[in-house]
């Protein structure tokens, strides 16, 4: 297992090369310019001069090369003096820089991030923790009232949009009801109870729509491999054991249900960082994917470039723990 | 050997199963009865679709319910009617007092728990031992069952046995808490001829050591020949004969059991001839049976076995049949 996992890692790194170029290369086609959101009056020459400190006129495979080194080796150094207090020297090293910010976009990720975190990942867990025991009751009792009920609601959950049901949950619990406010307020702090409190009712209402969307996928999930697994010939011989209904259910057949839903539930984490696009924007949620968005809108490259690969390292790295928790939780698989 | 006063240690009787499918009802077993002696061995044979297994399963409340609905009894096994107890009380005498050894080693063990966790679980649950002398008990009844260097393997998965050790540890578990009564369905058709062998001596020494009653279900009259003391043969959901061993093999009455017989491949091992070879196809029971259920493959078929589904009739002092017809006279009796 370890071996196997230091063969993945090894391997993800032309991998990730790879996908870097291509990214480098598709957003290189993409005729944004640093300089066009200046005043007209600026002359050519002077925004020449911009766009050569920025390294712009330099052919391709230098900047390529300039964006590897600042991404793979300033960055790193920079957080890692920025951990340990040490210091290497790094006052000359350059940094990926935002053309919209100008600063440098490591620091505005590592600024948004938290509000990505609390919303989505919020909504992540709640949305799994919902999702496991309806697709479990559901499966143990197929075609059920309760099942039926579960199959509605989450087709539902699956078709209905989050722009649609952002703007339902905005109307019904915000505007009518008053009860949670609409807009989620990025500076709040939480410095004792009451600030705490706030922070939750603010959270509210993406969560339960983000958690709407998480729970319908894992809940069909959890139940398709729990019927898989109901029908099988051990199910039989544990009941034949004389075990209770409870242990047949919740042991036997769940372990073996479990297998394929946690390596669903791994692959689905990058999305959490990714940031829900849409709802971030419907909430007002000042997270990665509002930074994607605003980004892309202006044209600010080194940005889109960055969180892009960065979501392109989650996945890779999510697909190895998903392939290395199958391998521990499934005995019949060998890596080696 | 066994004789009348014998006491029974089940007791079944009407037993009936039915199930309630998409496309219709299935009446897998109808009006089932048959008794279990002290320390015997009961052979049970009929081809595929005959409701062998779901005639044992249904004793212990292991078929699926629902589709399955059944009726009838009473189900005497130590005292109490199995089909009126309690789920509760149906968990106390499963895996504790009933053992049993299901068709196909391959699937029937959990993969992802370890053979020892398996193992221990009865012992656990029903002797009430902690981790480690169920441990100990586990590494005996794998050593019982010929798995060698059992203490090792405790730790290994399912999937790291052969079919036959699979099918071992199986019957390590149904021992594990000294059932009265093991049920082994089918334990050995998964099996490659010589392992089968070595399970049906295994079976043979463990029921003569541990004094248990077996019942064994089987599409292989070879293997029932070897070692059942009395046989049932089923057919369409009921039991069409029933006779101790040597007179089924000598004096056999149904139609069914004679066309059997013939079909029972005269070198031993060559078991590509199965039950099947009987021209025709074995009944699919939509309805109750109002007929005689082999009357369509029947040589001997007369006007009254499609009208009438034959009761079992004495024929010996412990042989019954259920058919109208006499081999000895050629004559349908009753009539
Ligand atoms: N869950 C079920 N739903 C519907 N019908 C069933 C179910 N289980 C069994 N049956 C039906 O019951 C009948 C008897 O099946 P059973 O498994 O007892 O046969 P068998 O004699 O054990 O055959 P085999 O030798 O193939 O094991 C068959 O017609 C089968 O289709
Ligand atoms: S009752 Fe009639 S049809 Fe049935 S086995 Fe006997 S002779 Fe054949
Ligand atoms: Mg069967």
């Amino acid at each position: 297992m370890l071996t196997f996992t230091i063969r993945r890692l090894l391997m993800a790194i032309p991998t990730l090369l790879f996908i870097s170029l291509i990214i480098f290369l598709i957003l290189d086609l993409a005729p944004s310019d640093p300089t066009a959101n200046l005043p007209l009056t600026i002359p050519p020459d002077v925004r020449a001069d911009i766009r050569a400190s920025l390294g712009l006129d330099e052919p391709i495979h230098i900047r390529f090369a300039l964006w590897l080194q600042q991404f793979f080796v300033n960055e790193p150094l920079n957080l890692f003096e920025h951990w340990t207090g040490w210091n290497f020297g790094g006052e000359d090293r350059t940094r990926v820089i935002s053309w919209q910010t100008r600063s440098p976009v490591v620091d505005i990720i590592a600024q948004r991030m938290p509000q990505t975190l609390w919303v989505v990942g919020t909504a992540y867990i709640v949305g799994i923790l919902i999702a496991l025991p309806i697709g479990i009751y559901s499966a143990y009792r197929q075609y059920s009232i309760f099942d039926q009920a579960g199959t509605f609601i989450t087709m539902v959950g699956f078709s209905i949009p989050p722009f649609f049901s952002g703007v339902l949950v905005i109307v019904i619990f915000a505007v009518q009801l008053q009860w949670f406010p609409s807009v989620y307020d990025t500076t709040h702090v939480v410095i004792g109870w009451d600030s705490f409190v706030i922070q939750i009712k603010q959270m509210i209402l993406p969560v339960m729509v983000l958690a709407l969307q998480i729970t319908s996928q894992i809940s069909r999930f959890m139940r398709a491999s729990m019927l898989d697994n109901l029908t099988q010939d051990y199910v039989r011989t544990a009941r034949a054991k004389g075990l209770k209904e409870s242990t047949v259910v919740l042991v036997h057949v769940l372990r073996n249900s479990m297998i394929p839903v946690i390596t669903v539930i791994a692959l689905g984490v990058p999305q959490v960082f990714g940031g829900a696009i849409i709802t971030e924007q419907v909430f007002k949620v000042n997270g990665l994917g509002h930074l994607l968005i605003g980004a892309i809108q202006s044209g600010d490259l080194p940005t889109v470039q960055t969180l892009t690969f960065i979501f392109a390292v989650l996945i890779v790295l999510f697909n190895l723990i998903a392939d290395v928790l199958y391998g521990i939780l499934d005995p019949r698989i060998r890596y080696d | 050997m066994l004789d009348g006063a014998t006491p029974s240690v089940l007791d079944v009787k009407d037993l009936t199963t039915t199930f309630k499918t998409r496309v219709g009802a299935v009446h897998a077993v109808n009006n089932v009865s048959f008794n279990l002696k002290a320390g015997e061995l009961l052979g049970v044979v009929g081809e595929s679709g005959s409701g062998k297994s779901v005639t044992m399963m249904s004793l212990i409340g292991l078929v699926p319910s629902p589709p399955a609905r059944v009726t009838g009894g009473p189900v005497m096994f130590e005292g109490q009617d199995l089909l009126t107890a309690s789920n509760e009380q149906l968990r106390k005498v499963r895996g504790a007092r009933i053992g049993f050894v299901f068709q196909d080693p391959m699937t029937s063990l959990n993969p992802v728990f370890s053979v020892g966790f398996q193992v221990m679980e009865p012992l656990r649950k029903h002797m009430g031992m902690n981790k480690t002398r169920a441990r100990a008990r586990a590494r005996e009844l794998l050593d019982l069952v010929g798995i060698p260097d059992a203490a090792r393997r405790l730790d290994d998965f399912p999937h790291q046995f052969s079919g036959g050790m699979r099918q071992r540890v199986m019957i390590a578990i149904a021992l594990a808490c000294d059932p009265k009564v093991l049920i082994a369905d089918e334990p050995t058709t998964a099996l490659d001829v010589t392992i089968q062998a070595q399970i049906i001596e295994l079976m043979k020494d463990l029921r003569d050591k541990l004094g248990m009653a077996v019942i064994w279900i089987t599409h292989d009259l070879g293997v029932i020949a070897g070692i059942a003391d009395r046989v049932l043969v089923m057919y369409g959901g009921q039991i069409v004969e029933h006779a101790p061993v040597r007179d089924l093999f000598a004096n056999p009455r149904h139609p069914y059991t004679r066309a059997l017989l013939l079909t029972v491949p005269n070198v031993r091992g060559e078991r590509a001839q199965r039950l099947r070879v009987i021209e025709g196809q074995p009944p699919i029971l939509r309805a109750a049976p109002t007929a005689c259920p082999f009357r369509d493959r029947c040589e001997h078929a007369f006007d009254r076995c499609s009208r009438e589904n034959p009761a079992r009739r004495l024929v010996g002092p412990v042989h019954d049949v259920a058919c109208f017809w006499d081999p000895e006279t050629g004559a349908s009796s009753d009539v």
